[in-house]
């Protein structure tokens, strides 16, 4: 669609391992809008991460092999930008990322202060501007006191003057969201940045994610194999499944009707009641021989032939709700 | 096993390694076939003024020294006895260190704190001064030479093998080893030895170059076993007197102790690379 | 499920030593604060809080893993904490504890065959065909090939080296399992796969379960009384329903309203819990939860609260319930 400020299309990547080309991603598709809080669910091995670190260029560069595909950011295409654009520009200033560990992201021998003023030499708003100089300096650094409190770090001041290890987890988390909107970007890349932490601390940071998200319109790209946290924050959810993309919709509709037999299974298995545990027979399939088509083909009892020879086209099943599946769970509602 | 030619292969695609690799081969088959190989066997014993210091030629390949014996005969038999020095005084001191280090670093107390400590003072004294310490008081022989090296090498595999264990212990298995029941003995033999093992391994594969080094040295000094065995430091030694004229006699044993030396480390370097990252990687499958 | 006490834990105290740079002690790190608990046999029980309340310090000491500062844990009839490691061996026999990552527990170096025999080795002395058939019995049980005795730990998925995991500690025949986070890191599909096997397992060999984790839903599915830990305390227990549909202690409560609940009010619309957990080297005075309760008064300070069993199969710690 137009408007999109990020659309990735086709994407395919592979690593080389010993034992051969994992294909980690098998033409992936995906679209944000400015300002949405899209989520990105799936479990082990389907590529979130990888998706994720694609779109930031940070791929590691002797093993990945992105083999087709595009990553268009504003309309430009990201994997045909030159690596110093793409440092300079685009990573950590457009487009900023919080890891998902937030205890071993930062510098252990240096202060807070010390790691934010390297940001803000090299990535203040200010800078792109042409804005330097003392001023600019003086303007940063109000800039960065605002944000942590935004964040709710008590006494910002201090925070400046301490080491990473003695903050807690929880505080560090907030710190690293500080430090990603700093740069005032448009699109914040989170990578399971709750999964690490408590569900108290985890209520608390979803809570903060949305409010500044939305305070600041700028777009999230958040990775969880946790359904109940897209629940909370997201304006939209793709789910992926061994490096295939299978279902995006806005979140009531995929809440509400799931169409995916994938989707449905997962939303099942959640943990609800005793009697109703159930998972989903057989195990994620290996990336180096991935079943044909459409790769959960082998566990899904909706198979048909066509699915395990060619991986299904996107259907619409609604406004922005497209399912690739040739026997999706529900009726179509697109017009 | 599987897994001994799986290293061998890893060791094989480094060009280095395999360098290493053949140079080592290479020193075991001279040294075996060196009664074939030599063509003066006899000079080991005997001797022939009337041809000494002759430089390179037809009749001696590399030369001859002083006594007229030939340098190329007298080296490959020379590669016996440093393999039998270096052999012999690592397998000792792994022997010693080994147990000592496992031991010290899986039990805490005094008693591990009394071996760390001894092992301490023999490494605070400089390995060559106190290899030519023992090798002065006990005379020159092979024998001696090798209880030297040992006695100096040893607390090297012994603080080695305590850091490891002191890590390995606190692994998972381990804990669920001891929670299972198992008694000291069985998780330090049966479970910690088998995970540090490849360390040792690495390390004893490097320390080789160095005993031989250390041996060579003892021999230069005098230390080492007597003439007219074919030692390769005291033939160097011996060559002093007739530098710079007769270079051969200095270069060609020198030159064997670096090939010999640098093979091992190659090899080493190699053996540590190819197992370790096998051993550290996971194989669980990662999100 | 009876209501034979199986395992009796009774004023049970961790103290970790602080110690400053020149071993000093400074203080103590409270990990287990008076824990009092009774374990009925067949029951599982599960055992719930954030990181840093004690569940896996307990766990650990119970298993006898970490020495305990105080109090006594009477197993099958003896008290086994009052004994030293090597004392209580063989009564601990029928008491084990499954890690977090039973996969881990596996030594890479041996085969699969080989960790499964090892505790028949130490504890019964079996050895041989008989030591072989019990292991394809219990491999079974688990759900596993008998191909996979010759296998290595690297060489089978991590799914398949906690059967593995499991099915070690199920070679001895133990009465009560102690699981630390048996679900953690997994995948919501695996995760229910091994919740059925353990409820399996526990019909299969008559077992009694403490399912140590952090995951309220997990273990709300599975267990039949859940306790629910903060700073090294237990602050409420009773049966799963009750403290999953009428919390009584504040903590539980917010606990309870962090949780993401798909179809329900969002928790980021409305969440009240503040700030993070005090140290457990520096407890607040009288009620340790009084510096986030939304409900703390003066008297709060005052009086370190104990659990009053004031409502049917339901014990909280708190003033003010």
């Amino acid at each position: 669609m137009d408007g999109d400020l990020v659309r990735v299309q086709g994407l395919r990547v592979g690593f080389a391992t010993d034992a051969g080309l994992a294909q980690v991603l098998d033409g992936v598709d995906l679209a944000i809008r400015p300002g949405e809080i899209m989520g990105l669910v799936g479990e082990s091995g389907c590529g979130k991460t990888t998706l994720a670190r694609s779109i930031l260029g940070i791929l590691p560069a002797n093993a990945a092999r992105i083999a087709a595909g595009e990553i268009l950011f504003e309309g430009q295409d990201l994997l045909r930008l030159d690596e110093g654009r793409l440092a300079g520009d685009i990573r950590g200033r457009q487009i900023t990322y919080i890891p998902q560990d937030p205890f071993n992201s930062f510098n252990p021998v240096f202060t807070i202060g010390t790691q934010i003023g390297d940001l803000m030499r090299w990535k203040s708003p200010l800078r792109a501007e042409g804005v330097s100089g003392r001023a600019r300096r003086r303007r940063d650094r109000e800039r960065v006191l605002e944000l942590l409190h935004l964040v709710q770090l008590p006494n910002p001041e201090s925070i400046l003057r301490k080491y990473p290890h003695e903050l807690s987890g929880g505080q560090r988390q907030r710190l690293m969201i500080a430090m990603a909107l700093l740069p005032g970007p448009k699109l914040v890349i989170a990578d399971e940045p709750t999964t690490a932490l408590d569900v108290t601390v985890q209520a608390q940071i979803l809570t903060l994610l949305k409010s500044l998200a939305r305070r600041s319109g700028v777009a999230v790209l958040f990775t969880t194999h946790d359904l109940g946290t897209t629940y909370e924050i997201c304006d939209r959810i793709t789910v992926m499944y061994a490096g295939q993309d299978v279902e995006s919709a806005p979140v009531a509709a995929f809440f509400g009707r799931p169409s995916h037999p994938y989707t449905t299974r997962l939303l099942a298995s959640l943990p609800t009641t005793r009697d109703a545990i159930s998972g989903i027979p057989g195990e994620i399939p290996g990336l180096i021989t991935p079943p044909p088509g459409c790769r959960f083909n082998p566990r899904c009892d909706r198979a048909v032939e066509e699915c395990r020879s060619v991986r299904p086209s996107p259907t619409a099943m609604g406004a922005q709700h497209l399912v690739r599946c040739y026997r999706p769970m529900q009726e179509s509602r697109a017009a | 096993m599987a897994r001994f030619l799986f290293i061998l292969r890893k060791l094989a695609e480094d060009r280095s390694t395999l360098l290493g690799v053949i140079l080592l081969a290479l020193l075991v088959l001279v040294a075996i076939l060196a009664p074939v190989l030599a063509t003066h066997p006899g000079d080991v014993s005997e001797f022939h003024t009337a041809q000494r210091l002759h430089p390179p030629g037809a009749e001696n390949w590399l030369g001859t020294d002083r006594m007229g014996s030939d340098i190329y005969s007298r080296l490959l038999f020379g590669a016996r006895i440093t393999i039998t020095i270096a052999v012999t005084a690592i397998a000792v001191a792994v022997l010693i260190g080994v147990p000592i280090g496992l031991v010290a670093g899986y039990f805490d107390g005094i008693a591990s704190d009394l071996l760390m400590r001894t092992s301490d003072i023999f490494l605070a004294v400089p390995q060559i001064v106190l290899a030519i310490a023992i090798a002065q008081t006990l005379g020159p022989s092979i024998e001696n030479v090798i209880l030297a090296l040992s006695a100096t090498y040893w607390p090297f595999w012994a603080r080695l093998v305590y850091a490891e264990t002191r890590t390995c212990r606190k692994e998972v298995f381990v804990e669920a080893a001891v929670a299972l029941g198992a008694s000291p003995w069985r998780v330090m033999l049966l479970h910690i030895l088998p995970n540090i093992s490849s360390s040792i391994i690495v390390r004893t594969t490097i320390g080789m170059g160095g005993t031989i080094l250390t041996a060579a040295t003892l021999g230069f000094l005098g230390l080492g076993p007597p003439p007219p065995t074919p030692e390769w430091g005291r033939t160097i030694a011996e060559s002093r007197e007739f530098l710079p004229m007769a270079w051969w006699y200095a270069a060609f044993p020198g030159l064997a102790i670096f090939l010999v030396v640098m093979g091992f480390n190659l090899v080493g370097d190699g053996l540590r690379d190819a197992l370790d990252p096998r051993l550290r990687r996971s194989a669980r499958r990662g999100r | 499920m009876s209501e034979t006490p199986i395992l009796e834990v009774e004023t049970l105290r961790k103290y970790f030593p602080i110690r400053n740079v020149w071993k000093r002690r400074t203080g103590w790190l409270k990990a287990l604060d008076d824990v009092s608990l009774t374990v009925r046999k067949g029951e599982i029980l599960g055992i719930v809080g954030e990181s840093g309340c004690g569940k896996s310090t307990l766990g650990k000491t119970l298993m006898g893993i970490h020495q305990p500062s105080a109090g006594r844990v009477v197993f099958e009839g003896a008290d086994i904490a009052a004994m030293k490691p090597h004392q209580s061996r063989a009564l601990r026999r029928h008491l084990q504890y499954c890690y977090q990552d039973p996969g881990a527990s596996l030594d890479p170096r041996w085969s699969i065959g080989a960790s499964l025999r090892e505790p028949l080795t130490i504890h019964e002395n079996l050895k041989g065909d008989a030591a072989t058939t019990r292991v394809r019995e219990i491999l079974r049980a688990v759900g596993l090939p008998e191909g996979h005795l010759d296998l290595y730990p690297h060489e089978i998925s991590g799914g398949q080296q906690r059967r593995v995991g499991l099915a070690r500690i199920l070679t001895l025949k133990p009465s009560v399992l102690i699981l630390d986070e048996p679900t953690s890191g997994l995948d919501v599909s695996v995760q229910a796969t091994i919740l059925t096997l353990l409820l399996d397992l526990r019909q299969q060999f008559d077992l009694t379960y403490l399912f140590i984790s952090h995951d309220l839903s997990v273990v709300r599915m599975i267990s039949d009384r859940v306790a629910v830990m903060y700073l090294g305390r237990i602050v409420e227990i009773g049966t799963a329903e009750a403290i999953f549909e009428t919390p009584r202690h504040p903590y539980t409560r917010s606990l309870l309203s962090a949780i993401p609940k798909i179809g329900g009010a969002r928790v980021t619309d409305n969440f009240a819990l503040e700030g993070e957990p005090p140290s457990p080297a520096n407890l607040p005075s009288g009620c340790r939860f009084r510096t986030r309760c939304p409900m703390a008064q003066p008297v709060c300070a005052e009086t370190d609260p104990q659990l009053r069993e004031d409502w049917p199969g339901q014990a909280a710690a708190c003033l003010l319930a």
